[in-house]
């Protein structure tokens, strides 16, 4: 229904913070884009340019092909779910999921209608006559992706909208944010901090920092080839390990069957890229490392090791029960294609 | 003079319930049988001391004029009831040119409710401008209302006296509450409370397609009634307790608020002063105020109750 394109948008506050510094995202009809990032890295005040509450510094956004720099947020038929889901206190459900429709001059009856049928997908109909705060943390979500949804939008925002919620109602309302999002198939941006959120939801990724885009695209394609350290070390959990090279040679007790590539300054891994070498009978195809292990922490299906080595401290992850104890020491493989390469500025070196 | 006291009783009057419930609370805690019982005693010691001067008034009301002057007056009310309340509301008063009371009422409130009602139009609007819009000089608009709290009527009297005068305005309504209507107090006020609605509430609002008009119909308003109620409450007394300004402004005798009749009735000569008819006066200008506190305070209790997240 709409394809959301953003050219080297910026932003700078009135007292200077420039909080986006030229980004360019292109988002495709149906599509759901997430945008990832430490806190304070720019992904509210981009979704809020967007959504045409912030006034864009620089730059164009456009939805369906129309630059839409100086409409405002009304005219540009989007919908947004907010962090603290901003219903109105006062308003039953039901009469919050019809302000919208009511003030667009929406008739009567079908206002009724789509508030209704609405309420029967979230599964809100017995909430309607309820005010917000009659409602639990799970509830009032829910009214918040009603409010949106009834209005039938080009284009839904989300900024963290699930960061309220406790752990476990978090994951059922990313399958359901998900499976919704898909069958009404309307373009989405999804802001949050949460990578595995950011990781299972996402269409398109965008991995930001600083006001920049560090990298987009599939989320898997990122997870295995990130772009830079920050992006290695953000996306995954626990995040890749890392190990600072001093001047292109590999830290002691460290074997290497490949060369070190020339302008490498940092080597990384993922935790589960990594086996033990009693599992392994030829370690000759990889990275040969020395660890200690310093902690063992079991969470049932896998352990990680917190080891030691001579390049610093490694995480590694072993399915089910962890053999090892604190103390032990190890010899960790890592094939040659699990490995990857960063030059002095952290990018990615191929 | 007596209604002062009087307006005050039923907030004196909740706060000592408020007292004795936290009292009964205390007992379950361990405070003993007898302490509770000295505790009673002096409040009810207080209640007594604070609501036996507007019995006596009630008592002074019933009487006759000669009854009254001649000491000492009984304890228990008289049959004069009727007589004197409607010799009063309807009939008149010789001492203030033969006006009823119930003009002095009529008057009053429409002194009270203009001052109540304008003052909170105004500063929820000011309010409205100051803390959702943009505008050159914002804050200097901010600061100057801000201001102005430093310069209450008792001290602009006089330049505000000569203005309304060369108005024309002297014993007029518009002469009477117009110059008590600007509040900073009130903008303020509105002003603390705007400043804690989230901005997402506001933004919602913005994609949700309310325009300034409609949010606040809509969304402003529906959440400052609580405020609005308990404003209204103190700005109704204060408007119907008003003396200094109406004294002022108003010649004419049936252009008097209640509490200015009431003074011109008392005359220093004792046997010139229709005592039954000021005491009836002084009954008739405490129910007011008392009623609006009542059942404005139900209102604002709801209220408080509603909004609570
Ligand atoms: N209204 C504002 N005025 C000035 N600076 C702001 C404003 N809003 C956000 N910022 C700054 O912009 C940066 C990005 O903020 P934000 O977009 O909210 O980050 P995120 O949502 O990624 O946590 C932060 O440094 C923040 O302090
Ligand atoms: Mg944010």
């Amino acid at each position: 229904m709409a394809t959301v394109d953003l050219k080297d948008v910026r932003k700078v506050y009135a007292g200077g913070v420039e909080a986006v510094k030229g980004v360019s995202i292109d988002i495709p009809d149906k599509a759901l884009c997430v945008l990832v990032g430490p806190s304070g890295c720019g992904k509210s005040t981009l979704l809020r340019m967007i959504a045409g509450l912030e006034t864009i510094s620089s730059g164009t956004v456009s939805i369906d092909g129309k630059v839409v720099n100086t409409v405002g947020p009304t005219e540009r038929d989007i919908a947004m779910v907010f962090q603290n889901y901003a219903l109105y206190p006062h308003m039953k459900v039901y009469d919050n999921m019809a302000y919208g429709l009511r003030n667009r001059g929406t008739p009567k009856d079908e206002i009724d209608r789509r508030v209704r049928d609405t309420a029967k997908t979230l599964e809100l109909a017995h909430l309607l006559d309820r005010r917000p705060r009659e409602l639990s943390g799970g509830q009032r979500q829910r009214v918040a992706m009603g409010r949106a949804i009834v209005r039938n939008p080009k284009v839904f925002l989300f900024d963290e909208p699930l960061s309220n919620l406790d752990a476990k109602l978090r994951g059922q309302m990313r399958v359901e944010i998900k499976n919704l999002q898909r069958s009404l198939g309307v373009t989405s941006v999804y802001v949050t901090h949460d990578q595995l959120e950011a990781m299972t939801l996402a269409d398109v990724l965008v991995v930001m920092n600083g006001g920049l885009v560090e990298q987009a695209g599939a989320p898997l394609d990122i997870y295995e080839k990130p772009a830079s350290t920050f992006v290695a070390s953000f996306i995954g959990a626990p995040p890749m390990n890392l190990i600072a090279l001093s001047g292109n040679a590999l830290p002691e007790g460290t074997k290497l069957v490949a060369p070190v590539p020339p302008s490498a300054a940092t080597l990384g891994f993922r935790p589960e890229d990594v086996e033990l070498a009693d599992a392994v009978h030829d370690a000759a195809d990889g990275m040969d490392l020395e660890a200690q292990v310093e902690a063992v922490e079991p969470v049932g299906a896998e352990s990680f090791l917190y080891s030691a080595t001579g390049g610093g401290r490694i995480v590694v992850r072993v399915p089910g029960r962890a053999i090892a104890q604190p103390g032990d020491r190890l010899r960790v493989l890592v094939p040659v294609d699990k490995l990857h390469w960063f030059d002095q500025a952290g990018k990615r070196v191929s | 003079m007596v209604e002062t006291p009087a307006a005050v009783t039923p907030a004196k009057a909740t706060s000592t319930a408020a007292v004795l419930g936290r009292k009964e609370d205390g007992a379950m805690l361990g405070v003993s049988r007898s302490s509770r019982y000295i505790a009673h005693v002096i409040l009810i010691l207080g209640i007594v001391i604070v609501a036996f001067p507007i019995y006596y008034t009630f008592v002074a009301s019933t009487h006759t004029l000669q009854t009254i002057l001649r000491p000492p007056l009984p304890l228990i009310p008289g049959d004069q009831f009727f007589e004197n309340y409607s010799e009063a509301l309807f009939g008149g008063v010789g001492r203030i040119g033969g006006v009823a009371v119930s003009t002095l009422l009529f008057n009053t409130m429409v002194v009270a409710l203009a001052i109540a009602i304008g003052k909170i139009i105004i500063s929820i609007l000011s309010a409205y401008a100051i803390v959702f819009f943009r505008f050159p000089f914002r804050m200097v608009f901010f600061w100057v209302i801000f201001i102005t709290l430093m310069l209450p009527v008792e001290v602009r009297i006089m330049p505000t006296y000569k203005v309304m005068s060369d108005l024309g305005l002297i014993d007029t309504y518009t002469g009477l509450t117009l110059p008590l209507m600007a509040s900073a107090t009130a903008t303020l006020l509105f002003r603390q409370f705007f400043l804690t609605i989230p901005g997402e509430l506001v933004e919602a609002a913005r994609v949700d397609g309310a325009g300034p008009y409609r949010f606040f119909k809509d969304i402003l308003l529906p959440l400052s009634r609580t405020n609005i109620a308990a404003l209204f409450v103190i700005l109704f007394i204060y408007g119907w307790t008003q003396y200094l300004w109406p004294l002022l402004m108003t010649n004419r005798n049936d252009m008097n608020t209640i509490v200015i009749a009431l003074k011109k009735m008392i005359s220093f000569a004792d046997a010139d002063t229709q005592w039954h008819l000021v005491m009836v006066t002084s009954m008739l200008a405490i129910i007011p105020p008392i009623l609006v506190v009542l059942l404005m305070q139900r209102w604002f209790v709801r209220g408080l109750v509603d909004t609570e997240k």
